[in-house]
């Protein structure tokens, strides 16, 4: 049971760290904007092709700067002239807006680069066994990870308490009204946020897709867990998007790395393994997993809209 | 909103004839297109039709954005396969036919009540949230409990194997097309009055201001719930039509490809309008299932149609017409007719050219072959050369720039100059 | 731009055009049309795209002989999008016009109800259409759900976990715990299940593991990997396939866990150029035909037939021996009735049909319609002579199963017209 606890955190916080990634933006995003961007795990694909696509020509270190800086530019653009025109017609059509931008940049990306997942790997000077922990070995380039979601964490935190930029952004957090008072040019602000925002998500796509695949699909199989990490975190509070990624990352490991179920535990007490409670009865941990954080989104959503360290409801 | 101003003050021209010329289309529409692919193809509009109109109870209605109302759809589709299973077994006695479309709505009433027990508190992104969670759920659940949904393969039944009300003969495409037809009229005519009860007032009240309507004595929450419930289950009608149609139910019909299109073709028509969900509704059907026939960028196209809605006709299709009827029946079309048809053409080759460059692409791009002659709007032509590809960008730019840029102006100018401040 | 003259037709073999008509479509035999109706849009439309180019490969080669009845073949891409009611409607649009013969093969869940599509248009209509699958493996569509009209040309899931497990009882010294993972719906269910049986019957190991994961929705199989290495297990045995197979693969070789892994789709599109080196040895699929079987049997003839398809198309290999057999047989067929309308009679000349592939005389089942063929167990070598999809790694067979071992029972009680 140790080795299963020791195991799930260890992995959790590594599957944890890179949902931080992308969720960091996007609640930034949405603290400010009260855009829910239902693009953003679209930009975080885009980081993954434009940082292939770059290391075929530069190597990896410089798509790893220049990719999520691309990225970011192409949010400054769908920021300046859709969702900005978007914008006076309410929040409503701006999620429906970013709605339909996922689709087209998933054609765009199917397009370009093909429906087949491309050959996008680790760097070789990454690609080595770090260390073995009970039997499994745990490569460099996992390390790495960890490493690039630290530095961004401390980075984002240093940025937004210690900077003045931070500051207007913060205070465009929680009082937008106010900032643009001060003479702050709020439009501006916006699109930098959600060019930030983007950033960070294009830097998750360049470590993401080594670590899982590159393919088309990414982006709508990432799309819903960052919600869920975003509204389980609390909008807009980036340590809530910190808590609610390694929360999400160590239990959904930890359901996969376990072999149980009710029937297994307490025994079968004669229940057939059909019908609606027979099924729930023998269902294993493995196979709720799946449908673990969409749970937790309906259940936060129900009983505590404001998530964790979120400051207003939604 | 403007959106008051189309569901209350419309034209009573614009209200009335609907009710006339969509029955009509129904009944002319099948003497056309009378393959059986074509009448099929027609069913599943009228099931659409439906099923949007159930959405826009929600979304133009009661500013309720839902990323799931596919789930009364299919479970009110699942549930009608049952009984309509039952029937079968039993050896076609029992529940008829035409009757079994009402299982299926009471089955979306049922789930519309558990699930809007608890979504409906709040409206906004909580309640979107809420439902795309709950569709993600309930679409993992019919892979899971595979007894009640039939694992992937789904569910089967026979709808000849069922006794009819009125002794027809449902093994013919044709037939089962006409008892759609009756139950989206009746569907459309009880979701048009219920929008003109208290009940669809306040529905309207809720969506503009809660907290006024809360003033007046109206919990929002049960306004919500309400108009929530009665959508699924018009949702499950739907649901129950389309075991009629097709004979088979999977888990496609409770997914979020399902809830996406609801919400596409809804907002594509115009949610302001009662006609706008069943244009769009319309028309999503039959882009989904022909165009694709014509051309692989299908969703390329879907999707920026879409995006060109929201940004620049947020009123939908409908909207974008009835605006130009209103100004031409103000006479704001005196005067400039000729510049707007200008802006029009110029606009319709602009999207010529972007076709044509869109579908270079996808040659150039996919084709195992790029330098293959290709056939490009009656053109023979090689994607690896230049020339098409300037040709296109070309038609596209000027197309565009004379629209945006010569005819926008010359309108602004023109409408300034014959009145003061009047506008389009 | 020249002026064309077919204006409004689009020529070539354009991928994903659905109803695309070719340039010999109008010539003066009226050719004879087959539906393919597979994914050609959305994220499996590589899978339904790489199909479209066998069928229109094999269907060139059968014109280049004299087509059928003299007439030529012609493939018709209908695009299901993945999709069972979209299918269903495809198979009335191909009914519509005129169409007899429709082919499937991706997706258990499409294939059920093409059959009952099918059916249900034999039952009502004059105009009957023939269902010849290609690749979807579901036993059921051969047990309680078989129908006249459905032929299968690949082995169904039942006969393939029976070729396997009796090629591992000929591997017994070196298998002792054996590990299923599989992929959370009907196809992975019945491996779990219909492996475990089989185990006890045959085989001198146990099952330490028995995992299902939802289908395409799983990005880390590290959590996995942890499971199957604290099982001990030192045999993998899984029905996954696409990304659900590369990533495990991936997982177990990045975890550095010394495990052979047996799989259906081990070579199938995308897979080897996924996991590469990786699988060297370690990797194996149990298929009708693998690349070298040309090689290691000398034949010579099939063997240009393959590169003659990889020079057409190179960035694919040809995979799908079914769908030469399917052809061919679909072929001899027609010409033994003499008419391509006459769909009862081609089934009823289908059903027991003979026929000599390349790789030993394959029948088709007359009391389900369902293929018999020998089998080929291989694990993936960079050192074969053919890699698949230019990744560097082909296949090395390590066991020949005869028809006599790759075969199963069936509870088919077909209703004949």
């Amino acid at each position: 049971m140790f080795e299963t606890i020791a195991y799930s955190i260890l992995n959790g916080v590594l599957y944890g760290t890179l949902l931080f990634m992308m969720s960091s933006g996007l609640t930034l995003i949405f603290g400010m904007m009260g855009v829910l961007n239902f693009a953003h795990a679209s930009f975080y694909m885009l980081g993954a092709y434009f940082a292939y696509t770059l290391g075929l020509a530069t190597g990896f270190w410089v798509a790893l700067f220049l990719a999520p800086i691309l990225v970011g530019a192409a949010g400054a653009l769908v920021e300046r002239y859709g969702l900005r025109r978007v914008h006076q017609y309410g929040h409503v059509p701006e999620l429906l807006f970013t709605f339909g931008l996922a689709y087209v940049i998933e054609e765009l990306v199917a397009l370009f680069w093909g429906t087949v997942p491309v050959p996008y790997k680790a760097p070789a000077s990454l690609d080595f066994t770090a260390f073995s922990l009970m039997g499994l070995d745990y490569s460099m380039f996992k390390v790495f990870i960890l490493l690039v979601a630290i530095v961004m964490f401390v980075g984002l935190w240093l940025l937004l308490k210690k900077t003045r930029a931070g500051l207007v952004i913060q205070g465009a957090l929680s009082r937008p009204d106010m900032v643009g008072a001060l003479g702050h040019n709020v439009p501006m602000v916006f699109t930098f946020v959600f060019a930030f925002g983007c950033a960070l998500a294009g830097l998750g796509g360049v470590v993401g897709g080594i670590q899982f695949v590159t393919d088309p699909g990414m982006a709508f199989m990432m799309g819903p867990i960052v919600f869920v990490v975003v509204v389980l975190g609390g909008l807009g509070s980036v340590p809530g998007a910190l808590v609610a990624s390694l929360i999400i990352g160590i239990l959904q490991t930890f359901f996969l790395s376990i072999n149980f179920s009710l029937a297994g535990a307490i025994g079968s007490l004669g229940i057939e393994d059909s019908g609606f409670f027979g099924v729930l009865w023998h269902m294993e941990t493995t196979r709720i997993a799946a449908v673990l954080p969409y749970l937790l989104l309906v259940l936060t959503l129900i009983f505590r809209p404001r998530g964790l360290f979120g400051k207003r409801e939604a | 909103m403007a959106t008051n101003t189309a569901a209350g003050g419309a034209s009573n021209l614009l209200r009335f004839w609907p009710w006339v010329v969509i029955p009509l289309l129904a009944l002319i529409l099948p003497q056309i297109f009378d393959s059986r692919h074509g009448i099929t193809l027609l069913s599943h509009m009228g099931i659409a039709i439906i099923f949007a109109l159930s959405y826009n109870m929600l979304l133009g209605n009661t500013g309720l954005l839902s990323f799931g109302h596919a789930v009364y759809y299919g479970l009110g589709a699942y549930v009608a396969m049952h009984v309509l299973r039952m029937v079968n077994d039993a050896g076609g006695e029992g529940l008829p036919l035409e009757l079994i479309p009402v299982v299926g709505a009471a089955a979306g009433l049922f789930f519309g009540v558990i699930f809007g027990s608890f979504s409906v508190r709040r409206a906004g992104v909580v309640f979107a949230m809420i439902t795309l969670g709950l569709g993600a759920l309930v679409h993992s659940s019919s892979l899971m409990f595979s007894d009640f949904f039939g694992g992937e393969a789904g569910l089967f039944g026979n709808r000849v194997a069922a006794p009819s009300l009125f002794g027809v003969d449902y093994g013919s495409n044709t037939n089962t097309y006409y008892l759609v037809v009756a139950w989206a009229l009746i569907a459309a005519i009880f979701i048009y009055l219920l929008r003109k009860t208290p009940l669809g007032w306040m529905a309207n009240a809720v969506r503009d201001n809660p907290e006024r309507a809360q003033f007046v004595g109206y919990n929002p929450t049960i306004v919500r719930f309400i108009q929530f419930a009665l959508a699924a289950m018009f949702a499950g009608l739907a649901g129950g039509l389309f075991v009629i149609t097709d004979e088979i139910v999977n888990d496609e019909s409770v997914g979020q490809i399902q809830s996406g299109i609801v919400l596409l073709g809804t907002y594509i028509g115009g949610i302001g309008y009662f006609i706008g969900p069943m244009v769009g509704a319309a028309l999503v059907t039959v882009l989904e299932s022909s165009l694709s026939s014509y051309t692989e960028a299908w969703v390329l196209y879907f999707g920026l149609l879409f995006i060109s809605i929201v940004m620049f006709a947020p009123m939908g299709l409908v909207g974008i017409v009835h605006t130009q009827y209103l100004t031409w029946k103000a006479g704001g079309w005196k005067g400039n007719t000729g510049i707007r048809l200008y802006m029009l053409l110029a606009g319709l080759v602009g999207i010529f050219g972007a076709i044509c460059v869109i579908e270079l692409s996808y040659h150039y791009f996919r084709s195992w072959d790029p330098s293959a002659p290709f056939g490009l709007m009656g053109f023979t032509v090689n994607a690896t050369t230049a020339l098409p590809w300037l040709v296109s960008f070309g038609i596209a730019i000027i197309g565009f720039g004379l629209m945006l840029f010569h005819g926008k102006p010359m309108l602004a100018r023109r409408i300034s100059a014959t009145s003061e401040g009047g506008n389009a | 731009m020249q002026l064309n003259k077919k204006a409004g037709l689009f020529t070539g073999t354009m991928i994903g055009l659905s109803m695309a008509v070719s340039t010999v479509t109008w010539a003066d035999n009226h050719p004879i049309r087959i539906s393919y109706i597979e994914p050609l849009s959305g994220p499996f439309a590589n899978v339904g795209d790489a199909g479209l180019k066998h069928f229109r490969f094999a269907a060139e080669k059968l014109n280049n002989e004299g087509g059928i009845l003299g007439r030529d073949v012609e493939i018709v891409a209908m695009d299901n999008k993945q999709s069972p009611s979209e299918s269903v409607s495809l198979v009335q649009r191909s009914v519509d016009n005129g169409i007899n013969f429709v082919t499937q093969g991706n997706g258990s869940n499409v294939a059920g109800a093409i059959v009952e599509a099918v059916d249900r248009n034999n039952r009502r209509n004059d105009d009957k259409v023939l269902y010849l699958n290609y690749a979807a493996v579901d036993p059921a569509l051969t047990n309680e759900r078989c129908s006249f009209y459905h032929f299968r040309f690949d082995a169904n899931s039942a006969i393939k976990l029976e070729a396997l497990s009796n090629f591992m009882t000929t591997r017994d010294d070196e298998i002792d715990k054996i590990f299923l993972i599989n992929q959370d719906y009907s196809h992975g269910q019945f491996i779990s299940k219909r492996m475990k049986a089989l185990v006890d019957e045959k085989l001198d190991a146990e099952v330490v593991g028995d995992v299902l994961h939802p289908i395409a929705q799983v990005r880390d199989f590290s959590p996995y990997v942890s499971r199957i290495e604290q099982s001990g297990a030192d045999t993998v045995v899984t029905g996954n396939w696409g990304n659900d197979l590369s990533l495990l693969v991936r997982a177990i070789d990045s975890a550095g866990l010394d495990v052979n892994t047996y799989t259906y789709y081990g070579g199938g599109l995308g897979t080897p150029a996924a996991v590469g080196p990786r699988g060297e040895d370690i990797l194996f699929q149990v298929s009708e035909w693998h690349a070298d079987v040309n090689v290691d049997e000398g034949l010579e003839e099939y063997e240009k037939w393959f590169v003659e398809f990889k020079e057409r198309y190179p960035e694919i290999d040809w995979y799908y021996h079914r769908i030469y057999n399917q052809m061919h047989m679909l072929k001899n067929a027609i010409e033994e009735v003499g008419d391509a309308d006459d769909v009862v009679a081609i089934a009823k000349a289908m059903e027991g049909m003979e026929f000599q592939s390349p790789t030993g005389t394959v029948t088709m089942r007359a009391k389900d319609h369902q293929i018999l063929q020998p089998m080929y167990i291989s694990v993936m070598d960079a050192d074969a002579k053919y890699d698949a999809d230019n990744s560097g790694v082909g296949f090395r067979t390590v066991a020949n199963i005869p028809v006599e071992e790759a075969t199963d029972t069936t509870s088919c009680d077909m209703r004949r017209p």
